[in-house]
């Protein structure tokens, strides 16, 4: 699988819906078309709402990655401002 | 400017928007918005332009609170009675969201100042209650290309409309002049079932907040009105009037003037 290199990384652990969401929204629009967003949480449900938001917006998930007991990595490309 | 945690929070349900976002948001709170009167329209307008965000509130109400607008101007209170509109109305809005500052000013607006009151706002809300206010604010409007959301409410029928002047139509490019004092009754001869304004007020609220984040479509060239008893909404075209007075091809309004005030000497 193609290695994506994050232009910015934020961590939401601790935090829960909807917060994880609008964390990373916020993180996203300030980015530039075409940056990557590494995204680190531990909130369960986030793992599966947070790439169907970002899809639903427009951006594109590259990875969902449970990497340990309690956390997940999501990277995601911004698709348009 | 980054928001803060508490700005998060309180307006997560915007910016999980995809028309709105964290940039939308920004808009809301860097935008100045007038209203004109602390009524029975102004008072929801307020409201839920406060709990958006919107960062100044200019309200313009030169009267005092009375027990009989308490049936349907929710930001006074029994206490308040006696207290001026504008003053009761910042009271209640800068409690609900301290990101917003209110100014009160109170003076009832004439030609000679209505200038300076609107120079510092960027859209202007309208809850007059009367003919000459209504005309007067229409015409600055205009004369200074501000947008302006105009409601109007009486009995069970409320009307609103979305001027972009230069755009669109205006007030007087659907009815050029006043009516007559006396023509059309006031809330206080005809009355008004008090969610009525409530029903109005959220639709002007809701232009306002479309018209700062620019989402959707404004009420430009339509009347919306709103008949309760029947519970329908309908859309009636108003376009814009060559000939209008005001913002038509040779206008012959181009100065403000005042109408006489005598429509209604009560109160409401």
């Amino acid at each position: 699988m193609e290695e994506f290199k994050p232009d910015r990384t934020i961590n939401i652990k601790g935090l829960i819906c909807p917060y994880t969401f609008v964390k990373s929204k916020l993180a996203i629009e300030e980015m530039g078309v075409g940056e990557v967003l590494e995204i680190i949480l531990d909130y369960p449900e986030a793992s599966r709402s947070i790439p169907k938001s970002m899809e639903d917006h427009g951006h594109k998930v590259l990875k969902v990655e449970k990497i340990n007991d309690t956390d997940w990595v999501i990277l995601v490309r911004k698709e348009h401002d | 400017m980054d928001f803060t945690e508490e700005q998060i929070q309180r307006y997560s349900r915007h910016i999980i928007l995809p028309e709105v976002g964290g940039k939308g948001q920004k808009k809301i709170l860097n935008a100045r918005v007038l209203l004109v009167g602390a009524g029975g329209l102004g008072c929801p307008v307020g409201y839920y332009l406060a709990a958006a965000g919107v960062g100044t509130l200019g309200i313009v109400d030169s009267d005092t609170i009375e027990l009989s607008n308490l049936q349907r101007q929710i930001a006074h209170n029994t206490e308040r009675v006696g207290m001026n509109k504008a003053e009761s109305a910042k009271l209640t809005f800068e409690a609900l969201n301290p990101d917003v500052k209110v100014i009160p000013i109170k003076e009832r607006l004439n030609k000679d100042n209505i200038m300076d009151i609107i120079k510092d706002y960027d859209i202007v809300v309208d809850g007059s209650d009367n003919f000459p206010t209504r005309y007067l604010v229409n015409d600055a409007c205009v004369l200074t290309g501000k947008p302006l959301v105009s409601g109007a409410i009486l009995r069970f029928e409320g009307q609103v409309t979305t001027i972009l002047p230069g755009e669109g139509h205006c007030y007087r490019c659907l009815f050029e002049e006043p009516p007559p004092p006396g023509l059309v009754p006031s809330c206080q001869e005809a009355g008004v079932l008090g969610a009525l304004p409530g029903v109005i007020g959220g639709l002007q609220a809701m232009e306002v907040l479309k018209l700062i984040i620019e989402k959707g479509e404004p009420l430009k060239n339509t009347l919306l009105i709103y008949d309760a008893l029947s519970a329908q909404f309908r859309r009636v075209k108003i376009p814009k009037n060559k000939n209008c007075p005001v913002c038509g091809e040779n206008p012959t309004i181009t100065e403000l003037q005042d109408y006489e005030a005598d429509y209604c000497q009560m109160r409401f």
